[in-house]
Formats: structure tokens, C-alpha cells, sequence
């Protein structure tokens, strides 16, 4: 037996004898989903015992180095450890942004102190974090951001408002772009964190087209956010921006999961359906899925060994979002008047048409599908004036 | 296992690569047998040195004689061949042709196996009948006759027909047309008695031959694995014939692509080049995004395949279809963003068109494969 197989052994054993009956099931709604943070109220015993024991080993955040919380998994060992959870069908133990955004951007940019402190806080499920990037005016535009925070000595004092903030009302903390300098606009954006409860920040939920959200307006008043809460250099926030965006558009392109098997078209026999143009188009979709979920896992392999564009996340976003947006038009299509529901038991509350209008931003949120084809064009294609 | 090449695979697309670009180009090749209408629409002299490069028996057993490769490394080769269009008996002889082989008797393998690795022998597969590929249902009859066979009936569609040293027919030995069992494979040489070709150009200057088998007398020993059981070999062939198309696809959608690209980065309108518009911008990263995925489905086909798994039915057909429609995309986009000139038979661009036309009709089109993938998922 190979290293990795005595591993793979090991880890299957271990899901086996750790994760609860009750963690194995799919997840059903967001309150399925552990967030952690210092406000969360677990679900269940199950979901708190299992995010607590993957802690406990540096599971929650697989590929992290040991001293920070980690489980120190090379990548085939990390990408076992995901097969594995797929293949038993456990849930993943812990979610946020913190693992997948301003983990890896600490990783690369913190120092030392921030390390040892916000990774193994985030690691264990102690902190939440969300994620303040867009302003009503600066959208796509991400850099024309007005939020300023002014120098005062060893802090400074941070006014102004962000928008689209993910669960700002339930958050910890926030990883937030601030204005440090109002002559230079790329050079003049810092990365700053600070606490949700310090005085001054206030949330308001955003209610959309598919009904509530996590997404909120935040204000800033008089913010006061001490000068060590910065992260990687005065003014070069933009740096950081970009390495965290390209992570995210990993998220949301959905490469981040192992091997993806699964197929919409049997929605068809589900709902009793014989409408043969309908399975054509599902059957088409199947297929660009099914492509799709070759090239994520091959976009994780390559990333891996650095053989991927540092552009590439851009191309998978703009493909993994348009992709969604098609699979809910289809299964819209496929539930009939039943899908129009909004309200019902049957529809678990509206669930298949919320589903469907919520996912009309994916290829809005981290860089419209637009803005990805410019970086495409412009740093892969490397096309003329993009 | 990671979805990119290993370094041996990696050394053996560097040098074929190389190769392709150097012997298979598209003046030297495609064009200059078309032009002077060749009869068999390939030149015998790049066949014999795809065979000093170790190529043509690539996949046959090295007990054989051959390298015991997979469908990872004939695809290497077959994206090359399709970047260049290079003309040649590869996907047939050397991929459809040694996967039928390597099920067959010693004796058969014995008997075209040594010419196919010295790049003297070209087999061409009788697989379709009617202009639609639709295997399911075989009606080309071998009848039971002394000690072997009659075989009468029709098949189209044979790529290099005329050409080939020996035809592989999927023939009915029993049981009714739509029948999975009672097929049967057979290895007719070219000499036997009653076979008529009516051999014709089509639109990508490969020749195809719609053969017809007037009670041709086939010994025991042309049969290919057991009487009556040759849909299981049968399945290995068009899994190969099919991941092997769909691999000379994204090498086609590839070389269109390149050759696209480039023109949006030197052609000046308005002016400026064409390349600085957002409305091309836009449609060249959304056509890169399709053949980004369209590659990588059809590495993950093809080391499913040489796995064995039992998902490689399944993907296969859905990199057959992917590969397609990328393709076609590809060269759309291509003569379109070429403007008058990619409607000429100078440029090259359409040559990619044509290509990708016949290649999209080889061993199934996206809906026939789209069909496949709902089956096979249960819908």
C-alpha cells in the first residue's frame, strides 16, 4: 500500500468512527450549515460535536500548517480528505469566510502574530467573519471605494458605508477595504480588521427579490480600528483585495469541492415528467456539468502544483455562476406551477424559486460575468487594449 | 490521479508536437494531397514515420511488439494531429483498429499487428450503416457457411475504405437487427472476393467509402473474440473511436482558436485592432472558457478509460459531446471573427470548419451522445 492509501485508509476510518449519523445527511437549509463565530447557536449536539472533534485534529481547515490550526495536509492529502468526506457524505464541519477568504490571505500576507491569533481562532470556529468590499458606488468598480479612514497617530478613525456585506449582522469581525489615501487609487486602499462591535459600526439586512438575505448594509461612524489591525502594507490593501478575490472566485465557482457526479436530469422521472424536449436540454446541461466538474477538479490539481493561470479562477467563476443560473432555470422549468410556490410546505417555503432568483447573482457578486471575460481577455487572451 | 499529463506523458507531447508541427503541417499535408487529389488522401511516408516514432503501436501490448500505452497518450498525439489537420490513418488503424486487435487470436494479431507498428498497414472500421451513426442496431449479416462465414450488406461512412489493408466489420451472426447480442467482428482483408467501394471525397478532403459485401466468403480465423459476443469489443472500439475523435476535437477547436486569436491581435479596423473590441473580447474568453472545460473532460474520459472504471462509458459520451459543441464554437467564431477572409480557401481558418464538421459526425454528433448521457443516467 502507497503512503496516500494508508492515508486514504486512515482518514475513511476516522469519518467513520467521528462523524455523527446525523452529520451524513445532506444539508437541507442554511441553519444545516456550522458557521462558528462567537454568537452561533449549534443546530444540534451532532453538528457542534463535529466541527469540535475535526478541530480538535486541524480538520476544519485541512491544508493549513499545523502551528496555525491546521492539519498540515499536503494537497493529494487534503484532496483525499475531501474525496473521503464526499464519499461518506458527511457535511462539511466548519463553513466561513474566514477558511475560505482571509484565511488564505492571511497565510500569505499576515504576520506571524495575526497568524498564531485570527487563523487558529477561525480554525476553531470562535470567530466569524465577513467581508467589506463594495460600496453602493463602487460596484464592479471595485476600486473607486470611498470608505476613508483617517491617520490618527496609532489608530485610525474610519467613516463611511459598504454594501452587499454577508452576514454583517451575525459577524465577529470584519476583513474590510479602507481609503488610507485619497491622491492615489490603487496605492491608496489598506486592509484593515476590526471588531463588529466596535463603536460606531452599525448593519442593516438587505431584503432581495428571492426574499431575506445575509447580505446587509454596513455603516461606519467614527470608527476607531488601531493601527496593528492592518493587514500586509500601508496603502497596498489592493494586493491583498486581489489575492482574497481570486479565492473567492474559486468558492463561488464550486472547484472547490472534490469529484462532482451528480446529474439533474432523473428530476425528470421524480416529477413523472415525459416532455422530450425538456430532457434534451437537461441532457445538455448533464453534459456541461458534468465538463465543468472535470474542470474544476483539474483547475484544484493544477493550482496545486502551480501549473494553473493565476488568471483561470476568473474563466472558472464566470463558467461555474452561468452554469448555476441554467441548472435553476431548468429545474424551475422541470417543477412547473409546484416551483412557483413561495410560500408552502411542499416547497419547504418557496425553496425552489428562491433558489432560482438568489442564484441570479452569482454572476453579479465577486465580479459580474462580464468583468471576468475582461480579465480573461486581458490577462490570459492578452488581447489588445483590455 | 491529477488531471494533467505525468512528465513521460509531457516528454511524449513535446516531441509529437514538434513532429506534428514540422511533418504534419497543414501545407505539406492536408493541402498538398488534396490539391494534387490523392486517392487515399494521406501520405504513406508520414504513416512509416509516425511508426519510427513509436506511434502506430502505441496502444497495442508490448508483447505484441507494441508500447502498451493508453488513451492518454493517443490523445496526446490525436490533439496534435488535429492542430495540424494532419491527414493520416491514426485514429482508425492505430487506436479503433489495435482496441478491436488486442480482443483477437494470436494469430490475428500475428497477422496485422506487425504491419500497423512498421506504419505499412491501414485498417478502416465498417461500423455505420445509413448516415447517422447509430450502432445499436446492426444489420449486415454474416451468415453461418461451412466452416465460416457469408457476409452481405452495407456499410458507410468507412474512413479510409479504400486505403486499408484489411476492413473491420461489426456484422449480425444472429438474432434481429436491434439485437445487443449475436454481433459479431470480423477482419476482412481487402482482397477478398466481393467486396465494392464507392469511394468518396468529403467536405475535409478525407476519403470514406460506402462499402458493400456481396456474400464475401470469411474463414473462422477473421473473426475478432467470440461469434455472437462482439458487443463488448465492439463497446471498447467506439469508446476509443470516440474519445480519440473528441481528443483530435479540442486540438482542432485548439489550432482554430490560435489561429483566431491572432488575427484579432493584427487586423486593424476603424482604426484599431479588431482584438481592442469588447463585443470579440467577450465572445474569444467565453469560446477559451468552453474549450478549458471541453480539454478537461476529455483527460478525465481518458484516464477513466485506461482505469477501467465503471464511469467511463458515461464520460466518454459526455467528452464526445462537450468536445463538439466546443469545437464547433470554435471554428464559428473563427471564420466569423476572420471576416471575408476566413471565407477563402487561402486562409486556413475554414480547412479548421471542415474538419471539425466530419469529426463532429465520426462516432456520434452531441445528440447522439447527449441521448447516451441521459441512458446512462438513468432518465
Amino acid at each position: 500500500m502507497s503512503e496516500l492509501e494508508a492515508f486514504r485508509a486512515e482518514i475513511r476510518a476516522w469519518i467513520e468512527a467521528n462523524c455523527p449519523e446525523e452529520m451524513r445527511k445532506p444539508v437541507q437549509g442554511e441553519d444545516d450549515i456550522c458557521w462558528g463565530g462567537r454568537n452561533f447557536v449549534f443546530k444540534s449536539a451532532a453538528q457542534k460535536a463535529w466541527m469540535e472533534v475535526c478541530a480538535a485534529k486541524g480538520y476544519t481547515v485541512p491544508d493549513w500548517p499545523k502551528p496555525y490550526g491546521g492539519a498540515g495536509m499536503s494537497p493529494p492529502e487534503a484532496k483525499i480528505w475531501r474525496e473521503e468526506l464526499a464519499r461518506a457524505g458527511a457535511r462539511p464541519p466548519l463553513s466561513s469566510f474566514g477558511i475560505w477568504m482571509l484565511g488564505p490571505a492571511l497565510l500569505k500576507f499576515g504576520t506571524e502574530e495575526q497568524k498564531v491569533l485570527y487563523l487558529g481562532q477561525i480554525a476553531r470556529g470562535e470567530i466569524r467573519w465577513c467581508q467589506g468590499y463594495s460600496e453602493p458606488g463602487s460596484g464592479s468598480d471595485l476600486v473607486a471605494l470611498q470608505t476613508y479612514g483617517e491617520d490618527k497617530g496609532d489608530h485610525w478613525v474610519v467613516n463611511g458605508q459598504k454594501i452587499w456585506t454577508s452576514y454583517a449582522d451575525k459577524a465577529d469581525w470584519i476583513f474590510c477595504l479602507v481609503r488610507t489615501d485619497k491622491t492615489n487609487v490603487y496605492q491608496g486602499i489598506s486592509f484593515l480588521l476590526f471588531d463588529m462591535t466596535t463603536p460606531g459600526v452599525t448593519t442593516k439586512p438587505i431584503k432581495l427579490i428571492s426574499g431575506n438575505s445575509p447580505f446587509c448594509e454596513t455603516f461606519f461612524d467614527n470608527v476607531v480600528v488601531p493601527k496593528h489591525q492592518i493587514v500586509g502594507q500601508l496603502n497596498r490593501g489592493w494586493d491583498v483585495a486581489k489575492y482574497l478575490l481570486g479565492h473567492e472566485r474559486e468558492m463561488i465557482s464550486g472547484a472547490g469541492g472534490g469529484e462532482q457526479t451528480s446529474t439533474i436530469g432523473k428530476v425528470l422521472t421524480r416529477n413523472g415528467l415525459d416532455d422530450p424536449m425538456l430532457r434534451a436540454e437537461l441532457a445538455q446541461f448533464d453534459i456541461d456539468a458534468l465538463a465543468f466538474a472535470a474542470c474544476g477538479e483539474k483547475f484544484l490539481d493544477e493550482i496545486k502544483v502551480g501549473k494553473a493561470h493565476p488568471a483561470k479562477p476568473n474563466m472558472m467563476k464566470y463558467a461555474g455562476t452561468e452554469l448555476n443560473k441554467r441548472r435553476h432555470e431548468l429545474l424551475m422549468a422541470a417543477g412547473g406551477s409546484t416551483a412557483l410556490e413561495w410560500e408552502s410546505e411542499e416547497t419547504r417555503g418557496g425553496a425552489p424559486a428562491r433558489s432560482w432568483l438568489r442564484t441570479k447573482a452569482n454572476s453579479i457578486e465577486g465580479g459580474t460575468s462580464e468583468v471576468m471575460l475582461n480579465v480573461v481577455a486581458k490577462r490570459i487572451l492578452e488581447l489588445p487594449g483590455a | 490521479m491529477p488531471l494533467y499529463h505525468t512528465e513521460d506523458q509531457a516528454m511524449l507531447a513535446e516531441s509529437v508536437t514538434g513532429f506534428m508541427a514540422d511533418e504534419g503541417g497543414i501545407k505539406k499535408q492536408l493541402r498538398h494531397w488534396r490539391d494534387i487529389n490523392c486517392k487515399d488522401g494521406f501520405g504513406h511516408g508520414l504513416w512509416k514515420q509516425f511508426a519510427e516514432m513509436g506511434l502506430t503501436g502505441m496502444l497495442a501490448a508490448e508483447a505484441d511488439g507494441g508500447l502498451s500505452m493508453g488513451h492518454v497518450e493517443a490523445g496526446i498525439v490525436l490533439a496534435e494531429i488535429g492542430r495540424n489537420l494532419t491527414p493520416s490513418p491514426f485514429l482508425t488503424t492505430s487506436v479503433m483498429g489495435v482496441t478491436a486487435l488486442n480482443h483477437a487470436s494470436d494469430d490475428l494479431r500475428g497477422r496485422w499487428l506487425p504491419g500497423i507498428i512498421a506504419g505499412e498497414t491501414v485498417l478502416a472500421m465498417a461500423i455505420d450503416e445509413g448516415a447517422k451513426h447509430k450502432p445499436e442496431k446492426i444489420a449486415c449479416r454474416a451468415e453461418k457457411a461451412g466452416n465460416g462465414f457469408r457476409l452481405t450488406g452495407a456499410k458507410d461512412f468507412v474512413i479510409h475504405g479504400t486505403s486499408a489493408d484489411a476492413i473491420i466489420v461489426a456484422a449480425r451472426t444472429s438474432g434481429s437487427d436491434r439485437d445487443a447480442d449475436g454481433v459479431t467482428l470480423f477482419a476482412v482483408p481487402k482482397d477478398a472476393a466481393g467486396i465494392g467501394h464507392n469511394a468518396v471525397r468529403l467536405v475535409d478532403s478525407s476519403l470514406a467509402s460506402h462499402v458493400r459485401f456481396d456474400g464475401v466468403e470469411l474463414d473462422g480465423s477473421s473473426v475478432i473474440g467470440e461469434v455472437d459476443g462482439g458487443r463488448a469489443v465492439l463497446n471498447k472500439v467506439l469508446s476509443a473511436g470516440r474519445i480519440g475523435a473528441a481528443a483530435e476535437q479540442t486540438g482542432v477547436a485548439g489550432g482554430a482558436f490560435a489561429m483566431t486569436t491572432g488575427y484579432l491581435k493584427t487586423r486593424k479596423q476603424f482604426g484599431k485592432l479588431i482584438g481592442e473590441f469588447q463585443a470579440l473580447q467577450h465572445r474569444a474568453a467565453h469560446l477559451y472558457s468552453e474549450l478549458e472545460i471541453a480539454e478537461a473532460v476529455v483527460i478525465k474520459a481518458q484516464q477513466l478509460l485506461d482505469g477501467g472504471s465503471e464511469r467511463a462509458e458515461l464520460m466518454v459520451s459526455v467528452a464526445k459531446a462537450k468536445a463538439a459543441r466546443a469545437c464547433n464554437l470554435a471554428v464559428r467564431e473563427g471564420v466569423q471573427m476572420h471576416g471575408g477572409v476566413g471565407m477563402t480557401d487561402e486562409y486556413d481558418i475554414g480547412l479548421y470548419m471542415k474538419r471539425e464538421r466530419a469529426l463532429t459526425e465520426f462516432m456520434g454528433d452531441a445528440n447522439y451522445h447527449a441521448e447516451r448521457v441521459a441512458q446512462l443516467s438513468g432518465y
